[in-house]
């Protein structure tokens, strides 16, 4: 009796003695997959995801805490990425794409009060006081954050426009699927 | 010499640990999504069958049967693993972070593993010295990783197959697990263990 | 060329469909009758659009300047027909999904007079950027399919040292024969092109490659070509796709351009002969790209055969001029194996514009596709030397990344691995599809990167104000203290007070 409590008692002290010092050796300072997740992310610190910033998401990616479609900017292809850099499967037909939108200024209703240019995290938004603004269209990452700030709703969510550049051939229907 | 060979060929291809003693199965079917990431899971379980049998052998004729403490062996055992398990764990954090989340849960459930204790179990009813326990250990191992690398190799053409609805999935994967089983059937009568 | 030759240098890839060439290439050319009104394209090149510089109701002369080239690599624009500009609008492209693009509408006068012109009599005493120069401005762009502009190709090959000029006139997709007929009607202009060609580049010699089923224009082009030792009338086999930059070079010179290089790079530039024509008629007549050989074929069509038509001409009114048996089943834009499907006839034909094609019932059939049976005919088919049957398995479960391990970027998309697959399986649609997404998500990466830093440069920005705002506060502050204290030596206990508290 007290000899198989003691072997045992030996061994359990023994192994975590060794696994105590492994521990301090083999120690990781921070999740080194935060840095690849955040590069993937859009960056423009829009807090759509409920996080401060990009990087808050990214690290709360690596815990596991958020899930990969947090990111409304991002899309589909976003969640695809960050799903393949993890690891993780996810049903990705749930996750509302509504495809790349960018932000418009319906011009007829715009007073010019700045306001949205002030949270544009990419300076996409052109103007002055008095004067109508504009997006441009090249600069905007869809985040929506300026949409919530004006005041007379001129601002909206546009789908980007097919253009000849843009399209791309529909992958073939299969019938042997 | 030419008997350790035999016992190595029986250990990894005719009583391969997963085809024909089926144990292991839930890594198996787990992580063999993509190749790389088994061959990953292979040399993590490679490492910890091979450390934890040796350590388990040790525990076995040093402390059980020279205190007479059979009935403590699987206890033992599974204590052996676990810290060869959470070992290997600390070492693929640091060494590759992105190996670490593709293995996932599967990683701890090393300890799980029964294969893991099967091996260990298996040597000590064979009553073998170290070495030959060590070789064991080792060959059948690496004839756990060879199946999975094999079975991710298939379950990535599968993928691309086209495959009928109601088989798509796990169930077509269990069928090709044993058609595998199978072919492996045919290196029964080359060797022994 | 002996008869051994035939099997012995035959090249193994590719196919050899039905060419269905004659009797339309017979056909003697037709010159179509100046249309009532052109829309002329502002985008019929690659590279940037061009911009329109006249004002709606402004009269133009035919072969006038209507838009400019814009940025390196783009192309003018000139009036196809004399006429009035009526309006700066939007037409449907010559593409597959039937988008609209900008296009400039001319009502013609039908007089068809000429601008006045500036021909340059003897091209070769004038430098290589000179008569490259002229080309840029006359408009001329690659007239094979690919409408790259010319002038950047000439200035390509002069950096690269270029020694040889591959004078493409291989023609090799079935029923077009508009090269057929520019080499058996206008030879003289193709050679005289091909001279100032290899002027241009500063090749020492120009290789006609032709194929063998087009022995009339061979005999044309050896009797036009005799007085310049320089100019080799090479006849190729017939196979498709010859005409394809790579395969041609490969079979004329033995060299094989690697997958991440152009032609340039192993010392030849291939130029396509109506490019030559083309550069003869911009150089010798003045004359800027106006007007081309379409090639109307396809078993719709009452009388098939190849007609000379101004730019912009819509082709309702080219298939009213060569008549129709019957609503066309099809509508093809180019060949039939590489060519775009149109969605409807009210499409003005650009530069590119090789044929076109009116397809009946029988031509138009596509059978419905079976499972892939990894047969391996499209691999023995596929003059890159690819694997399209790996490359389309992959791309039909959405495993783009696992295609281009398989070097889908190489793929010309010349169709031989769907012409010769018993299962019928769309294999090209596949890879433009996939090549399609690849590029959007490039562009999109790109994009992001872009927009990451412009948030940077935001963040940074913010920043440094509130620096600054900080430090201008203190620096008031600190103003503010001074002059206190200068105004108020009487108090200067209490100043010394309070100095002390805030220490």
């Amino acid at each position: 009796m007290l000899m198989s409590v003691g072997s045992l008692a030996a061994m359990g002290l023994a192994l975590g003695s060794v696994l105590g010092v492994a521990s301090r050796y083999l120690a990781v300072e921070e999740n080194p997959i935060e840095a690849e997740l955040q590069a993937m992310l859009p960056g423009s610190q829009c807090g759509q995801c409920g996080y401060v910033g990009c990087a808050q998401a990214a690290a709360a990616l690596a815990k596991g805490e958020a899930p990969v479609t947090l990111c409304p900017p991002g899309g589909k292809a976003t969640a695809e990425a960050l799903a393949a850099k993890l690891g993780v499967k996810v049903d990705l037909s749930k996750v509302s794409d509504s495809g790349p939108q960018i932000a418009e200024v319906t011009e007829e209703i715009c007073i010019g009060c700045c306001r949205c240019m002030k949270v544009c995290p990419t300076d996409a938004i052109i103007g002055a006081a008095k004067q109508i603004h504009n997006v441009i269209r090249e600069a905007c990452t869809g985040c929506s954050s300026c949409v919530d700030v004006c005041p007379t709703e001129a601002l909206g969510m546009a789908p980007i426009p097919v253009t000849l550049q843009h399209w791309t051939w529909p992958k073939p229907a299969s019938a042997h699927s | 010499m030419k008997e350790f060979a035999l016992m190595m060929i029986g250990a990894a291809l005719v009583n391969n640990v997963i085809l024909a003693r089926f144990l292991g199965l839930c890594s198996f079917m787990g992580v063999t999504t993509r190749v790389d990431t088994a061959a990953g899971m292979g040399f993590a379980t490679t490492f910890v069958i091979t450390v934890s049998s040796m350590a388990d052998w040790a525990v076995q004729t040093y402390l059980l049967e020279a205190y007479g403490l059979g009935f403590l062996r699987t206890v033992t055992f599974i204590l052996v693993i676990a810290s060869a398990v959470q070992f290997t764990e600390m070492t693929i954090k640091k060494v590759s972070p992105s190996l670490f989340q593709m293995l996932g849960i599967y990683l701890p459930l090393i300890t799980t593993n029964c294969a893991v204790l099967g091996v260990a179990l298996l040597l000590v009813e064979g009553k073998m010295g170290f070495l030959e326990a060590t070789m064991f250990a080792f060959a059948s191992s690496v004839g756990y990783s060879l199946v999975m690398v094999i079975f991710a190799g298939l379950r990535e053409r599968l993928a691309l197959a086209h495959v009928p609805r109601l088989f798509a999935g796990p169930p077509i994967a269990f069928v090709v697990a044993g058609m595998l089983a199978m072919a492996f059937m045919g290196f029964s009568g080359i060797a022994t263990s | 060329m002996g008869f051994l030759d035939r099997f012995l240098k035959a090249p193994s890839w590719g196919v050899h469909p039905e060419d269905h060439k004659r009797p339309a290439a017979d056909a003697p050319l037709r010159l179509f009758p100046s249309p009532e009104r052109v829309f002329m394209p502002l985008s019929q090149h690659v590279g940037g659009a061009a911009r329109p510089i006249v004002l709606v109701g402004q009269k133009v002369l035919k072969g006038q300047l209507i838009a400019e080239a814009q940025g390196n690599i783009s192309a003018p624009i000139h009036a196809p027909v004399s006429g009035t500009i009526s309006a700066v609008g939007e037409v449907t492209a010559p593409h597959p999904s039937g988008l609209p693009f900008k296009a400039i509408t001319i009502e013609s006068d039908g007089q068809d007079r000429w601008i006045e012109t500036d021909p340059l009599a003897d091209p070769f005493a004038a430098t290589p950027e000179e008569v490259a120069r002229r080309s840029a401005l006359a408009g001329v762009v690659g007239l094979g399919g690919a409408t790259f502009p010319s002038a950047v190709k000439f200035a390509l090959g002069k950096r690269l040292k270029v020694g040889t000029l591959i004078v493409n006139g291989g023609e090799c997709e079935p029923y077009l024969s508009s090269d057929d007929r520019i080499m058996r009607d206008f030879p003289e202009q193709v050679v005289d092109g091909a001279r100032i060609v290899m002027h241009a580049i500063g090749a020492s010699e120009a290789l006609v490659g032709i194929e063998d089923n087009k022995p009339e224009a061979i005999a044309a082009m050896r009797k036009a070509a005799e007085p310049y030792p320089e100019v080799k009338i090479r006849p190729v086999p017939a196979r498709y796709p010859m005409g394809s930059d790579k395969q041609l070079i490969q079979t004329l010179t033995g060299k094989e351009v690697p997958s991440d290089a152009r032609a340039a790079e192993v010392g030849v530039l291939v130029h396509n002969v109506s490019t030559c024509a083309a550069v003869h008629k911009a150089i010798r007549l003045g004359h800027p790209l106006v007007e081309r050989i379409v090639t109307l074929n396809g078993g719709a069509i009452a009388t098939p055969g190849n007609v000379y038509a101004p730019l912009g001409t819509m082709i309702s009114d080219l298939l009213a001029f060569v008549g129709l048996k019957e609503a066309p089943s099809r509508l093809i834009l180019g060949g039939p194996m590489m060519g775009t499907p149109l969605l409807h006839d009210r499409i003005p034909i650009v530069k590119g514009a090789s044929g076109i094609l009116a397809f009946d019932a029988a031509e138009a059939f596509v059978p419905e596709a079976g499972p892939c049976i990894r047969c391996g005919n499209c691999t023995k088919a596929c003059p890159m030397g690819l694997l399209p049957l790996e490359m389309a398995a992959r791309i039909r479960v959405g495993d783009l990344e696992g295609a281009e391990a398989y070097a889908l970027q190489d793929c010309i998309s010349c169709g031989c691995c769907a012409y010769v697959c018993p299962s019928h399986i769309p294999l090209v649609q596949y890879f433009s599809h996939a090549k399609g997404e690849l590029t959007n998500a490039e562009r999109t990466k790109l994009r992001t990167d872009a927009t990451k830093r412009l948030a940077e440069a935001k963040t940074a920005r913010i920043e440094r104000e509130n620096r600054e705002k900080a430090e201008a506060a203190a620096r008031r502050k600190a103003e503010r203290e001074a002059a206190k204290a200068a105004a108020a030596p009487a108090a200067t206990p209490v100043a010394e007070q309070t100095q002390g508290a805030s220490a």
